[in-house]
């Protein structure tokens, strides 16, 4: 079977927009996003599913695009460290982060920051004990997680205020 | 990365159909693959030998929990993030969801499916000791048709099972009859997240006035898959539960385990921590009056 044989056409949407790629439907979709779509936001560390440094959002859930073989993506939704926000526009999370010294050598933050928007979006006000079991998959071994927590903490205040203001909007009069 | 992605075959039938199909064609040779959490980290490492693989992910006709009044029927492809936010397994088979809750991260539940956790046989299957002590059954399905059998049935040495070589596990059948039982689930890991298994015991025991009348005992990384403790079991049934009782169940439970020495633990470690959590589910049992 010769490599042309043995590709697929994949498409997929990544950070909003419609992508196609031809490659071997073993790929880790982590290597497509990384190699064949150039966002190397998501990091590989372990490269078996323990330390979630590859996590992405597929379909809605969190992933780690390490264990995912690209064929298995064909057709998803797949949200990445770059379609959260960027340096012009920092999404809440992101600015926690950096204001809370939650990221030191910077491996482990994009997939903690896509778990952290994870949990949010499933439980917009966990406690601390949600927090750590939302990110338990998420190895650092810079910070000691406490300032991940307490840029998380940070984030749900920070969101949780956008969010009770722009209802105090609608909700005015 | 040392694995090459070029070198294996993925294909996605699309329908169970078309898998079954598949399969029946060439007995042998397609692995199925559901979440790949097992079957990705081989694949990275350079030591996935199956060359041709077919893909169940995304099956709605596997994804599914149906709960009726005698029992829950929960498909192979559910995963465990499906089952541990599910109302009726919460309600009726709180083991079950309890176990949900330990695979890996929240990353590896929203891809791992109980039917992948079964297959791949592990010894120390997180979700395979509730489902023992629950009666559970396994469904498998074929081009010829469905089959129901025991899941106690189901492994038939390491890394074995019963399946033949043309079938998918299709559902996995808890049985609702249990919720006047005691029940009992705890691992022992290295930490409370991310850790496969030292060791685990599941209990689910019905007393009659003061005496075991009915007891099922299972553990995983005690012998070379998940099994009942039917020695353990026998040491129990017809018996008051009292400080001797559990002494004896405890010995029997010693003698039945067949643990190994491996990276995660030892053999004499795992066979103590079973016999303390035995202790523990048994003094649940007792009535107050023992306790004195």
């Amino acid at each position: 079977m010769s490599e042309r044989e043995a590709n697929s056409s994949i498409s997929l949407i990544v950070n909003g927009e419609q992508r196609s790629v031809a490659t071997a439907p073993m790929k880790r979709l982590l290597d497509v996003l990384r190699e064949d779509l150039h966002l190397t936001g998501t990091k590989e560390g372990c490269g078996e599913g323990e330390c979630g440094s590859c996590s992405v959002r597929m379909n809605g859930e969190l992933v780690n695009s390490c264990l995912v073989p690209v064929l298995q993506a064909e057709g998803a939704t797949i949200e990445t460290v770059e379609g959260l926000g960027n340096a012009e526009a920092l999404h809440p999370i992101q600015k926690a982060f950096l204001e809370c010294g939650g990221a030191q050598c910077g491996i482990c933050t994009p997939g903690m920051l896509m778990a952290t928007a994870q949990l949010l979006v499933v439980n917009p006000h966990p406690t601390i004990g949600e927090i750590r079991e939302g990110l338990a998959g998420n190895l650092c071994r810079c910070t000691g997680f406490k300032r991940i927590i307490d840029s998380v903490i940070a984030a749900v205040g920070e969101m949780n205020a956008e969010m009770d203001s722009g209802m105090g909007g609608a909700h005015a009069g | 990365m040392r694995g090459n992605a070029e070198a294996h075959e993925l294909i996605a039938p699309g329908s169970l159909g078309g898998v079954l199909e598949l399969l029946a064609g060439a007995p042998g040779e397609w692995t199925p693959i559901a979440g790949g959490t097992e079957i990705m980290v081989a694949h990275a490492a350079g030591r996935l030998r199956e060359k041709k693989l077919v893909s169940l992910w995304g099956l709605g006709e596997l994804r599914f929990i149906e709960s009726t009044v005698d029992s829950i029927a929960i498909g192979a492809g559910t995963t465990f993030r499906d089952l541990r936010a599910h109302a009726a397994v919460q309600a009726d088979a709180p083991l079950l969801a309890k176990a949900a809750t330990w695979i890996g991260s929240i990353a590896n539940q929203s891809r791992a499916t109980i039917g992948g956790n079964l297959v791949n046989g592990s010894p120390a299957a997180d979700s395979s000791p509730a489902l023992l002590v629950y009666d559970a059954e396994v469904e498998l399905i074929s081009v010829r048709g469905k089959r129901r059998i025991p899941y106690s049935g189901f492994h038939t040495g390491y890394k074995r099972n019963a399946m033949t070589p043309d079938e998918l596990l299709y559902a996995v059948h808890v049985p609702l009859r249990f919720a006047r039982h005691k029940q009992y689930l705890r691992k022992v890991g290295t930490r409370r997240a991310m850790a496969i298994s030292k060791v685990a015991l599941a209990g689910t025991a019905l007393l009659n006035s003061g005496a075991v009348s009915e007891i099922r005992l299972a553990a995983a990384s005690l012998a070379p898959f998940p099994a009942r403790l039917c020695k353990t079991e026998a040491a129990l049934v017809g018996r008051r539960v009292d400080s001797s009782t559990i002494r004896e169940a405890q010995e029997a439970l010693i003698d039945e385990a067949k643990p190994i020495d491996d990276i995660r633990s030892t053999a004499a470690y795992r066979t103590r921590v079973a016999a303390n959590l035995l202790g523990e589910f048994l003094n649940e049992l007792m009535p107050a009056e023992a306790h004195r």
